[in-house]
Protein backbone atom coordinates (compact mmCIF):
# COMPACT_ATOMS: atom_id res chain seq x y z
CA UNK A 1 0.00 0.00 0.00
CA UNK A 2 1.43 3.26 -0.76
CA UNK A 3 2.26 5.41 2.50
CA UNK A 4 5.12 8.18 1.53
CA UNK A 5 5.66 9.12 5.08
CA UNK A 6 7.39 7.01 7.56
CA UNK A 7 5.49 5.20 10.33
CA UNK A 8 5.98 6.76 13.72
CA UNK A 9 8.52 4.57 15.13
CA UNK A 10 10.47 4.79 11.79
CA UNK A 11 11.20 8.97 12.22
CA UNK A 12 14.41 9.83 11.71
CA UNK A 13 16.04 11.95 14.36
CA UNK A 14 19.48 14.07 14.95
CA UNK A 15 21.86 11.87 16.50
CA UNK A 16 25.16 12.13 18.09
CA UNK A 17 28.17 14.31 16.40
CA UNK A 18 30.94 12.23 17.05
CA UNK A 19 34.24 14.21 17.62
CA UNK A 20 36.83 15.29 14.48
CA UNK A 21 39.95 13.00 14.37
CA UNK A 22 42.85 15.00 16.00
CA UNK A 23 45.89 16.34 13.80
CA UNK A 24 43.61 15.56 10.61
CA UNK A 25 43.77 18.14 7.98
CA UNK A 26 41.86 16.27 4.91
CA UNK A 27 38.59 15.14 6.91
CA UNK A 28 34.98 13.93 5.60
CA UNK A 29 32.02 14.43 7.38
CA UNK A 30 29.92 11.02 7.17
CA UNK A 31 26.09 11.10 7.95
CA UNK A 32 24.93 7.48 9.06
CA UNK A 33 21.81 6.09 9.82
CA UNK A 34 21.42 4.20 13.51
CA UNK A 35 19.01 2.01 14.96
CA UNK A 36 19.66 0.04 18.07
CA UNK A 37 16.96 -2.72 19.09
CA UNK A 38 17.66 -2.38 22.67
CA UNK A 39 17.35 1.45 23.88
CA UNK A 40 13.84 1.74 22.33
CA UNK A 41 14.40 4.93 20.82
CA UNK A 42 13.80 6.14 16.96
CA UNK A 43 16.28 5.62 14.29
CA UNK A 44 18.63 8.24 13.93
CA UNK A 45 21.33 9.83 12.30
CA UNK A 46 24.93 9.65 13.56
CA UNK A 47 27.60 12.33 12.65
CA UNK A 48 31.39 11.56 12.39
CA UNK A 49 34.34 12.69 10.42
CA UNK A 50 36.82 10.48 8.85
CA UNK A 51 40.35 11.27 8.33
CA UNK A 52 40.57 10.42 4.38
CA UNK A 53 44.22 10.73 4.30
CA UNK A 54 44.20 7.29 6.06
CA UNK A 55 41.64 6.13 4.59
CA UNK A 56 40.86 3.40 1.82
CA UNK A 57 39.09 4.77 -1.52
CA UNK A 58 36.01 2.79 -1.17
CA UNK A 59 32.57 3.65 1.23
CA UNK A 60 33.51 0.28 2.84
CA UNK A 61 36.84 1.59 3.93
CA UNK A 62 35.37 4.48 5.38
CA UNK A 63 33.09 2.27 7.37
CA UNK A 64 35.80 -0.11 8.76
CA UNK A 65 37.37 2.89 9.66
CA UNK A 66 34.71 4.57 11.69
CA UNK A 67 34.03 1.10 13.15
CA UNK A 68 37.98 0.37 13.92
CA UNK A 69 38.61 3.76 15.44
CA UNK A 70 35.48 5.83 16.24
CA UNK A 71 32.46 3.86 17.08
CA UNK A 72 32.76 -0.12 17.23
CA UNK A 73 28.80 -0.39 17.64
CA UNK A 74 28.49 0.59 13.95
CA UNK A 75 26.91 -2.24 12.45
CA UNK A 76 26.54 -3.49 8.90
CA UNK A 77 27.16 -6.62 6.56
CA UNK A 78 30.49 -6.78 4.61
CA UNK A 79 32.41 -9.69 3.23
CA UNK A 80 34.30 -9.82 0.15
CA UNK A 81 35.03 -6.16 -0.19
CA UNK A 82 35.02 -7.03 -4.34
CA UNK A 83 31.79 -6.55 -5.24
CA UNK A 84 30.78 -10.17 -5.68
CA UNK A 85 28.83 -11.33 -2.30
CA UNK A 86 26.42 -8.91 -2.32
CA UNK A 87 26.64 -8.12 1.76
CA UNK A 88 27.37 -4.96 1.83
CA UNK A 89 24.03 -2.89 -0.34
CA UNK A 90 23.33 0.31 1.03
CA UNK A 91 22.05 3.51 0.19
CA UNK A 92 24.83 5.96 -0.49
CA UNK A 93 24.29 9.53 -1.69
CA UNK A 94 20.76 8.19 -2.56
CA UNK A 95 21.27 5.31 -4.62
CA UNK A 96 21.53 1.95 -3.50
CA UNK A 97 24.50 -0.01 -4.44
CA UNK A 98 27.65 -1.96 -3.00
CA UNK A 99 29.65 -0.04 -0.37
CA UNK A 100 33.07 -1.91 -1.14
CA UNK A 101 32.65 -0.65 -4.99
CA UNK A 102 31.24 2.75 -4.53
CA UNK A 103 34.17 5.32 -4.68
CA UNK A 104 34.16 8.35 -2.02
CA UNK A 105 35.61 10.23 -4.83
CA UNK A 106 31.87 9.27 -6.83
CA UNK A 107 30.05 11.62 -3.82
CA UNK A 108 29.86 15.16 -3.53
CA UNK A 109 29.69 16.94 -0.31
CA UNK A 110 29.01 14.86 2.63
CA UNK A 111 28.71 11.26 2.54
CA UNK A 112 25.05 10.25 3.74
CA UNK A 113 24.53 6.30 4.15
CA UNK A 114 21.04 4.33 4.85
CA UNK A 115 19.85 1.12 4.75
CA UNK A 116 18.39 -0.68 1.82
CA UNK A 117 15.16 1.79 1.53
CA UNK A 118 11.82 0.75 2.86
CA UNK A 119 12.71 -2.48 4.70
CA UNK A 120 12.40 -3.83 8.07
CA UNK A 121 15.62 -2.74 9.76
CA UNK A 122 17.19 -5.24 12.03
CA UNK A 123 20.15 -2.54 13.38
CA UNK A 124 21.82 0.39 11.51
CA UNK A 125 22.56 -0.70 8.37
CA UNK A 126 21.30 -4.10 8.41
CA UNK A 127 18.04 -4.65 6.71
CA UNK A 128 15.86 -7.79 7.47
CA UNK A 129 15.84 -10.09 3.70
CA UNK A 130 13.39 -12.75 4.86
CA UNK A 131 10.73 -11.91 2.50
CA UNK A 132 13.49 -10.40 -0.24
CA UNK A 133 14.88 -14.31 -0.33
CA UNK A 134 11.77 -16.14 0.01
CA UNK A 135 10.48 -14.66 -3.57
CA UNK A 136 13.98 -16.10 -4.96
CA UNK A 137 13.09 -19.12 -4.15
CA UNK A 138 9.56 -18.68 -5.30
CA UNK A 139 10.42 -18.66 -8.96
CA UNK A 140 12.40 -22.20 -8.65
CA UNK A 141 16.26 -20.78 -9.37
CA UNK A 142 17.32 -24.11 -10.66
CA UNK A 143 16.71 -26.13 -13.70
CA UNK A 144 14.20 -27.90 -13.97
CA UNK A 145 14.27 -30.41 -16.57
CA UNK A 146 11.62 -33.47 -17.60
CA UNK A 147 13.74 -35.67 -19.91
CA UNK A 148 15.78 -38.45 -18.87
CA UNK A 149 19.21 -37.46 -17.07
CA UNK A 150 22.03 -37.14 -19.97
CA UNK A 151 24.75 -39.58 -19.22
CA UNK A 152 27.24 -36.60 -18.94
CA UNK A 153 26.01 -32.73 -18.08
CA UNK A 154 23.12 -30.84 -19.67
CA UNK A 155 24.63 -29.12 -22.87
CA UNK A 156 24.19 -25.86 -23.99
CA UNK A 157 25.17 -24.21 -27.11
CA UNK A 158 27.28 -21.15 -27.24
CA UNK A 159 24.36 -19.19 -28.44
CA UNK A 160 21.68 -20.14 -25.85
CA UNK A 161 24.81 -19.93 -23.17
CA UNK A 162 25.12 -16.52 -24.65
CA UNK A 163 21.67 -15.40 -23.68
CA UNK A 164 22.15 -15.72 -19.78
CA UNK A 165 24.81 -12.94 -19.89
CA UNK A 166 23.40 -10.05 -18.23
CA UNK A 167 21.64 -12.25 -15.65
CA UNK A 168 23.39 -14.76 -14.48
CA UNK A 169 26.08 -12.19 -12.85
CA UNK A 170 23.40 -11.11 -10.27
CA UNK A 171 24.60 -11.61 -6.54
CA UNK A 172 21.23 -10.91 -4.70
CA UNK A 173 22.14 -7.60 -3.05
CA UNK A 174 18.45 -6.32 -3.18
CA UNK A 175 19.73 -3.11 -4.37
CA UNK A 176 17.08 -3.05 -7.59
CA UNK A 177 13.73 -4.18 -5.47
CA UNK A 178 14.57 -1.69 -2.90
CA UNK A 179 14.90 0.98 -5.26
CA UNK A 180 11.84 0.56 -6.93
CA UNK A 181 8.93 2.55 -5.86
CA UNK A 182 6.20 -0.31 -6.90
CA UNK A 183 8.20 -2.69 -4.60
CA UNK A 184 8.12 -0.25 -2.05
CA UNK A 185 4.25 -0.29 -1.93
CA UNK A 186 3.53 -3.41 -3.03
CA UNK A 187 6.48 -5.24 -2.26
CA UNK A 188 4.35 -8.14 0.10
CA UNK A 189 2.86 -9.09 -3.50
CA UNK A 190 4.64 -7.74 -6.48
CA UNK A 191 8.11 -10.38 -6.71
CA UNK A 192 10.36 -7.10 -7.48
CA UNK A 193 13.08 -6.73 -10.21
CA UNK A 194 15.76 -9.10 -8.79
CA UNK A 195 13.37 -12.04 -8.47
CA UNK A 196 12.29 -11.67 -11.75
CA UNK A 197 15.33 -11.07 -13.42
CA UNK A 198 15.98 -14.69 -11.84
CA UNK A 199 12.70 -15.77 -12.98
CA UNK A 200 13.87 -14.62 -16.51
CA UNK A 201 17.14 -16.48 -16.04
CA UNK A 202 15.72 -19.91 -15.85
CA UNK A 203 13.19 -18.93 -18.58
CA UNK A 204 15.41 -18.46 -21.37
CA UNK A 205 18.12 -20.85 -20.28
CA UNK A 206 17.86 -23.62 -22.86
CA UNK A 207 17.98 -26.20 -20.70
CA UNK A 208 15.19 -25.74 -18.79
CA UNK A 209 11.67 -27.79 -19.39
CA UNK A 210 9.33 -26.01 -17.01
CA UNK A 211 9.12 -22.59 -18.78
CA UNK A 212 4.94 -23.26 -18.92
CA UNK A 213 4.86 -23.90 -15.57
CA UNK A 214 7.03 -20.78 -14.58
CA UNK A 215 5.16 -18.74 -16.88
CA UNK A 216 2.05 -19.50 -15.32
CA UNK A 217 3.32 -18.69 -11.89
CA UNK A 218 3.88 -15.49 -13.07
CA UNK A 219 0.75 -14.52 -14.33
CA UNK A 220 -0.96 -12.57 -11.62
CA UNK A 221 -1.57 -9.13 -11.71
CA UNK A 222 1.08 -8.24 -8.61
CA UNK A 223 3.66 -10.69 -8.61
CA UNK A 224 4.91 -9.40 -12.38
CA UNK A 225 2.39 -6.68 -13.92
CA UNK A 226 3.24 -4.15 -10.90
CA UNK A 227 6.21 -3.34 -12.98
CA UNK A 228 5.54 -0.38 -14.58
CA UNK A 229 8.81 0.16 -16.10
CA UNK A 230 10.19 3.00 -13.60
CA UNK A 231 13.30 1.84 -14.26
CA UNK A 232 14.72 2.66 -11.15
CA UNK A 233 16.33 -1.14 -11.05
CA UNK A 234 18.57 -0.66 -13.73
CA UNK A 235 19.74 2.14 -12.84
CA UNK A 236 21.09 1.59 -9.48
CA UNK A 237 22.51 -2.11 -10.21
CA UNK A 238 25.78 -2.13 -8.77
CA UNK A 239 26.63 -4.58 -11.14
CA UNK A 240 25.53 -2.85 -14.30
CA UNK A 241 22.54 -5.38 -15.20
CA UNK A 242 19.27 -4.26 -16.35
CA UNK A 243 16.11 -5.86 -14.96
CA UNK A 244 13.63 -3.94 -16.46
CA UNK A 245 15.21 -4.85 -19.46
CA UNK A 246 14.61 -8.66 -18.24
CA UNK A 247 10.97 -8.26 -16.94
CA UNK A 248 9.64 -6.74 -20.23
CA UNK A 249 11.15 -9.97 -21.87
CA UNK A 250 8.83 -11.87 -19.57
CA UNK A 251 5.78 -9.75 -20.28
CA UNK A 252 6.91 -10.56 -24.07
CA UNK A 253 7.04 -13.84 -23.38
CA UNK A 254 3.71 -13.83 -21.83
CA UNK A 255 2.15 -12.18 -24.97
CA UNK A 256 3.70 -14.79 -26.70
CA UNK A 257 2.06 -17.43 -25.83
CA UNK A 258 -0.88 -15.90 -26.10
CA UNK A 259 -0.68 -14.86 -29.67
CA UNK B 1 8.18 -5.55 4.12
CA UNK B 2 5.36 -4.99 7.01
CA UNK B 3 5.14 -8.52 6.82
CA UNK B 4 7.85 -9.45 8.27
CA UNK B 5 8.47 -6.79 11.06
CA UNK B 6 9.42 -8.96 14.05
CA UNK B 7 9.66 -6.98 17.29
CA UNK B 8 9.24 -3.00 16.53
CA UNK B 9 11.53 -3.21 13.55
CA UNK B 10 11.40 0.52 12.09
CA UNK B 11 11.02 0.79 8.50
CA UNK B 12 13.85 2.13 6.25
CA UNK B 13 13.23 5.59 4.66
CA UNK B 14 12.55 5.57 1.57
CA UNK B 15 11.39 8.31 -0.83
CA UNK B 16 12.54 10.72 1.81
CA UNK B 17 16.22 9.70 0.71
CA UNK B 18 16.02 8.29 -2.77
CA UNK B 19 17.93 10.59 -5.07
CA UNK B 20 15.15 11.46 -7.61
CA UNK B 21 15.89 9.77 -10.72
CA UNK B 22 14.73 10.93 -14.43
CA UNK B 23 12.70 7.81 -15.49
CA UNK B 24 11.04 7.40 -12.21
CA UNK B 25 9.74 11.77 -12.25
CA UNK B 26 8.81 10.78 -16.09
CA UNK B 27 6.90 7.50 -14.72
CA UNK B 28 5.00 9.23 -12.23
CA UNK B 29 4.36 11.75 -14.46
CA UNK B 30 2.22 9.87 -16.55
CA UNK B 31 0.10 8.74 -13.77
CA UNK B 32 -0.56 12.14 -12.45
CA UNK B 33 -0.95 13.30 -15.99
CA UNK B 34 -3.56 10.54 -16.70
CA UNK B 35 -5.56 11.38 -13.16
CA UNK B 36 -5.33 15.17 -14.05
CA UNK B 37 -6.71 15.00 -17.28
CA UNK B 38 -9.89 12.85 -15.96
CA UNK B 39 -10.56 15.79 -13.86
CA UNK B 40 -10.14 17.84 -17.40
CA UNK B 41 -12.43 16.11 -19.02
CA UNK B 42 -15.10 16.51 -16.37
CA UNK B 43 -14.28 19.74 -17.08
CA UNK B 44 -15.54 19.93 -20.57
CA UNK B 45 -17.85 17.17 -20.14
CA UNK B 46 -19.70 19.95 -17.16
CA UNK B 47 -19.76 22.67 -20.14
CA UNK B 48 -21.27 20.66 -22.75
CA UNK B 49 -24.03 19.88 -20.32
CA UNK B 50 -24.46 23.53 -19.46
CA UNK B 51 -24.73 24.61 -22.95
CA UNK B 52 -27.54 21.73 -22.93
CA UNK B 53 -29.10 23.24 -20.27
CA UNK B 54 -29.97 26.57 -21.31
CA UNK B 55 -28.39 30.23 -21.94
CA UNK B 56 -28.24 31.18 -18.28
CA UNK B 57 -26.32 28.23 -17.02
CA UNK B 58 -24.01 27.70 -20.16
CA UNK B 59 -23.15 31.81 -19.26
CA UNK B 60 -22.08 30.99 -15.91
CA UNK B 61 -20.06 27.65 -16.93
CA UNK B 62 -18.64 29.87 -20.19
CA UNK B 63 -17.35 32.37 -17.88
CA UNK B 64 -15.98 30.01 -15.51
CA UNK B 65 -14.25 28.56 -18.29
CA UNK B 66 -12.74 30.98 -19.88
CA UNK B 67 -11.46 33.25 -17.57
CA UNK B 68 -8.05 33.14 -16.69
CA UNK B 69 -7.99 30.42 -14.21
CA UNK B 70 -10.32 28.23 -16.64
CA UNK B 71 -7.87 29.42 -19.29
CA UNK B 72 -4.64 28.24 -17.52
CA UNK B 73 -6.23 25.08 -16.19
CA UNK B 74 -7.24 24.25 -19.97
CA UNK B 75 -3.79 25.35 -20.88
CA UNK B 76 -2.59 22.80 -18.51
CA UNK B 77 -4.83 19.99 -19.67
CA UNK B 78 -3.20 20.39 -23.41
CA UNK B 79 0.32 19.95 -21.79
CA UNK B 80 -0.97 16.51 -19.77
CA UNK B 81 -2.41 15.38 -22.63
CA UNK B 82 0.59 15.78 -24.93
CA UNK B 83 2.59 14.20 -22.37
CA UNK B 84 0.64 11.60 -21.09
CA UNK B 85 0.22 10.63 -25.23
CA UNK B 86 4.30 11.01 -25.39
CA UNK B 87 4.55 8.90 -22.70
CA UNK B 88 2.13 6.10 -23.65
CA UNK B 89 3.91 5.78 -27.18
CA UNK B 90 7.27 5.51 -25.04
CA UNK B 91 5.35 2.77 -23.37
CA UNK B 92 4.46 1.11 -26.74
CA UNK B 93 7.90 1.15 -27.49
CA UNK B 94 9.22 -0.11 -24.56
CA UNK B 95 6.26 -2.89 -24.88
CA UNK B 96 8.24 -4.23 -27.75
CA UNK B 97 10.81 -4.41 -25.95
CA UNK B 98 13.13 -1.77 -27.64
CA UNK B 99 14.78 1.53 -25.93
CA UNK B 100 15.28 -0.34 -22.04
CA UNK B 101 19.10 0.78 -22.15
CA UNK B 102 19.47 3.58 -19.66
CA UNK B 103 20.60 5.84 -21.68
CA UNK B 104 18.07 5.45 -24.53
CA UNK B 105 15.41 5.32 -21.57
CA UNK B 106 16.66 8.28 -20.38
CA UNK B 107 16.87 10.22 -23.97
CA UNK B 108 12.78 8.87 -24.43
CA UNK B 109 12.18 10.54 -21.10
CA UNK B 110 13.73 13.86 -21.99
CA UNK B 111 11.88 13.67 -25.74
CA UNK B 112 8.83 13.32 -23.60
CA UNK B 113 9.25 16.08 -21.82
CA UNK B 114 10.44 18.52 -23.95
CA UNK B 115 8.28 17.47 -26.75
CA UNK B 116 5.34 17.31 -24.93
CA UNK B 117 6.02 21.33 -24.42
CA UNK B 118 7.11 21.82 -27.82
CA UNK B 119 3.53 20.46 -29.14
CA UNK B 120 1.78 22.36 -26.04
CA UNK B 121 3.22 25.85 -27.48
CA UNK B 122 2.79 24.50 -31.06
CA UNK B 123 -0.84 23.95 -30.33
CA UNK B 124 -1.50 27.38 -28.31
CA UNK B 125 -0.08 28.81 -31.66
CA UNK B 126 -2.30 26.95 -34.21
CA UNK B 127 -5.46 27.72 -32.15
Amino acid sequence: MVQFTLPKNSKITTGKTWPKPEGATNIRKFQIYRWNPDDGKNPRVDTYFVDMDSCGPMVLDALIKIKNEIDPTLTFRRSCREGICGSCAMNIDGINTLACIYGMDEIKGDVKIYPLPHMPVVKDLVPDLTHFYAQHASIMPWLETKTNRPAKEWRQSIEDRKKLDGLYECVMCASCSTSCPSYWWNGDRYLGPAALLHAYRWLIDSRDEATGERLDELEDPFKLYRCHTIMNCAKTCPKGLNPAKAIASIKKMMVERMV
Amino acid sequence: MADVNRGNRPLSPHLQIYRPQLTAITSILTRITGNALIVGALLVVWWFIAAAKGPEYFALANGVITSWFGDLVLLGSVWALWYHALAGIRHLIWDTGRGLEIGTAEKLGWAVIIGSFALTALTVVVL
